[in-house]
């Protein structure tokens, strides 16, 4: 379909009255995309690290996210184990290859290590990429150590955050990225996610849990 | 192949919906929800106004130079592994799903929520080539079943009721118990859910749209509330996008600001649930994903928008403010515009895509109370292009007989000012003794049929150059001394 490119893009130069070799246009461009200039930034979520925790939890609650703190990793299996049982879910969480789930102990609850989509599971845990005070978002990177459909197939979602990882804007989760991966560069899936699953589908009634999961339980690890 | 419009027969579509219960029960929501819920989100963010200045300045630069951030687009994508197709028309487009279909032996193809694809009439083709589509958006679902067309660019069964959506679940879904209970919403939306659920693991390919594509890092991005999307394009073993050429933006960065007014905008979400940003197709280490990653990127007619005064119609983010803000849309819903895009947005963009012609009297559909560009996140001048349309339609002949020579009559009087003084007085007066001793008229002669889904205001007093007159001819009224 190469000639519908080529004339795809005469059509938009006609239209704007250009060529393709300007220079100070490609300039402009080239500038842009390089710079990546910031724009208006939300006064809401800045603070120091405890004001954008806290920020963050407001937000996420606003959201119909249910939140937990512990002090460090190795509390998340216990923390884990009283949600499932205050819920009455089996002891059983799917999660992926990330070393520090692997880390962890699973005492009381069974640890599986997800390798291919099945999709039967009712609980998932994964390890948030980062959070957003600004809004009360979790950001999740695709791979093998939290597959992307995990944060999607369970009917609970249960995410594990460091406070450490809380930024206060999209800005500086951008920068993040960029010294993960990259300039230009990104992982297959950038998940954001701002609470559970809903749909007002049906005559305007704000229902959760349309596909994705019914609730989003967020675990906060109190690393700082 | 597109689906046939009946734009053209606006008058008639509104009238019917008028006379709609259903529908008006369920457009009676649209007020108390969405526009309620805007409200809220952004008397939370002061920086609100600003934001959307910078969202108008990004689309701006972006549209001046479309052709430059394509290719930087395009380079980035097949750098990640990932294909991109060009379609200047529907039929282009189409052929070239089916041709990635065909490729890949697909017979289910599982799709979340595209206007695109409703603009290319992509489910008719798809299930003419032996391929089942199915909708995942909960509302896009439940009027796939209807056989329908969305009447809302956000929230596609708008229009319909609980006791409608239930019909038609025991309609389609004939394998369940008919004797179950589905009277609450959440019995429909769970019924849905695992109906879906089955399909999403069966499907070969997944379609979606995109909010947004990111030149910097060839990234699409979509935004939704129920996770279906995400579930549409991680699951098969073919993921493919569908966007118009003005979802561009330069980088990450430009598509957070435009993140931060479109949820706000469309639902009153500060963020939408899932913001997705999705980049070539599965990695060496990743568990899931798609094999491969396309994208079809269409042009139908929007390049040479680009030229003259709708230029700016091609900032919108299709985030459904201006219609839910609309009290046209708000009364006749969104099927009465007979085409794929409803209310002001799809007033001013309608007939730039499928012709004035098919579609003069959309620009009309309009009160011109405003509240279309003061809620717009880009600011688009929506009146101001209706209006423009209007002219168009007018230059061409496009109008009705009886409206041009109105029209005329009106010119004629207006240009003799002492005519006019005494033929609207003369009317005042008529009118006045006509419904003495009430506030409103509901029939007039000659103008039965305006009158009938309307009441006339009884006139107080004299027209208002005569009122003007006497009250400069009176005594003046001082101020207070203080």
């Amino acid at each position: 379909m190469s000639d519908a490119r080529t004339e795809i893009f005469s059509s938009i130069r006609r239209a704007l009255g250009v060529t393709s070799t300007e220079a100070p246009r490609r300039a402009i461009v080239e500038d842009r995309l390089e710079r990546a200039p910031k724009g208006i930034v939300p006064a809401r979520g800045q603070g120091d690290p405890a004001a954008r925790k806290e920020i963050f939890k407001t937000q996420a609650l606003r959201a119909q996210t249910s939140l937990a703190e512990v002090a460090s990793l190795d509390a998340v299996p216990a923390e884990v184990a009283t949600y499932l049982r205050d819920n009455n879910l089996a002891a059983r969480v799917r999660g992926g290859a990330d070393p520090r789930l692997a880390s962890m102990s699973w005492t009381e609850t069974d640890f599986i290590l997800e390798q291919a989509k099945e999709g039967s599971d009712l609980t998932s845990i994964s390890i948030a990429f980062g959070g957003v005070a600004e809004t009360g978002t979790l950001a999740f990177v695709a791979g093998k150590d939290n597959p992307t459909h995990l944060n999607f197939l369970p009917d609970h979602h249960i995410a594990v955050l460091q406070a450490s990882d809380i930024v206060s804007d999209y800005e500086r989760l951008l920068r993040k990225l960029r010294m993960v991966y990259g300039k230009g560069l990104m992982p297959r899936v950038l998940n954001f996610i701002t609470g559970p699953s809903r749909s007002a589908d049906i005559a305007h009634t704000l229902l959760l849990g349309a596909h994705g999961p019914r609730r989003l339980h967020i675990i906060i690890v109190n690393d700082v | 192949m597109s689906i046939t419009p009946t734009s053209a027969q606006f008058k008639t579509n509104a009238h019917h919906a008028l006379g709609d219960a259903d529908l008006q029960s369920a457009l009676a929501h649209v007020p108390t929800g969405f526009v309620a819920n805007r409200a809220s989100a952004i008397a939370n963010l002061p920086e609100f106004d600003a934001l959307r200045d910078s969202a108008r300045d990004i689309k701006n630069h972006t549209l001046a130079h479309l052709d430059l951030y394509l290719e930087a687009y395009e380079e980035k994508v097949k750098a990640a592994g990932g294909h991109v197709h060009f379609a200047r028309t529907s039929d282009e487009a189409n052929a070239i799903v089916l041709e990635i279909c065909k490729a890949h032996d697909a017979h289910i193809v599982t799709k979340g929520k595209s206007m695109i694809s409703e603009e290319m009439g992509l489910n008719d083709v798809l299930a003419a080539h032996a391929i089942t589509p199915v909708e995942t958006d909960l509302g896009e679902y439940i009027i796939q079943l209807r056989h329908e067309t969305p009447s809302h660019i956000i929230a596609p069964a708008a229009h319909l009721t609980k006791a409608q959506v239930e019909g038609d679940f025991r309609r389609a879904h004939v394998d369940l118990d008919r004797a179950r209970n589905l009277e609450e919403p959440e019995t429909l939306l769970a019924e849905a859910r695992t109906i879906l659920r089955q399909n999403f693991l069966k499907a070969d390919v997944g379609i979606t749209g995109a909010n947004f594509l990111i030149a910097e890092t060839g990234t699409s991005i979509i935004v939704t509330n129920e996770g279906n999307g995400d579930l549409t394009q991680t699951l098969p073993k073919v993921h493919i996008v569908l966007a118009s050429i003005e979802k561009l933006v330069p980088t990450l960065e430009d598509a957070a600001q435009i993140l931060r007014v479109l949820a706000r905008s469309a639902t009153g979400q500060d963020m939408s649930v899932y913001t997705t940003l999705s980049t070539g197709p599965r990695r060496a280490d990743d568990p899931d994903g798609p094999e491969h990653y396309h994208v079809i990127i269409l042009d139908n007619g929007r390049s040479s928008m680009l030229a003259g005064p709708f230029k700016d119609m091609l900032r919108c983010i299709r985030c459904g403010a201006c219609m839910n803000h609309c009290p046209v849309y708000q009364a006749v819903g969104g099927h009465a515009y007979g085409w794929v895009y409803p209310g002001p947005m799809g007033a001013v963009l309608t007939p730039a895509l499928i012709g004035l012609d098919q579609s003069a009297d959309l620009p009309n559909a309009s009160s011109f109370c405003g509240k279309c560009e003061e809620v717009c996140p880009v600011r688009i001048p929506l009146p101001k292009l209706m209006r423009l349309w209007r002219d168009r339609a007018f230059e061409r002949h496009l109008m009705p007989w009886t409206q041009r020579a109105a029209l005329g009559f009106w010119a004629f009087f207006a240009r003799h000012p002492r005519l006019y003084r005494g033929a609207t007085s003369m009317a005042i007066g008529m009118l006045g003794l006509f419904g003495r001793g009430k506030d409103n008229l509901n029939a007039l002669p000659f103008l039965k049929a305006w009158t009938k889904s309307r009441d006339f205001p009884v006139p107080q007093g004299g027209t208002f150059q005569a009122q003007w007159a006497k009250r400069n001819a009176g005594p003046q009224i001082k101020a207070p001394k203080s």
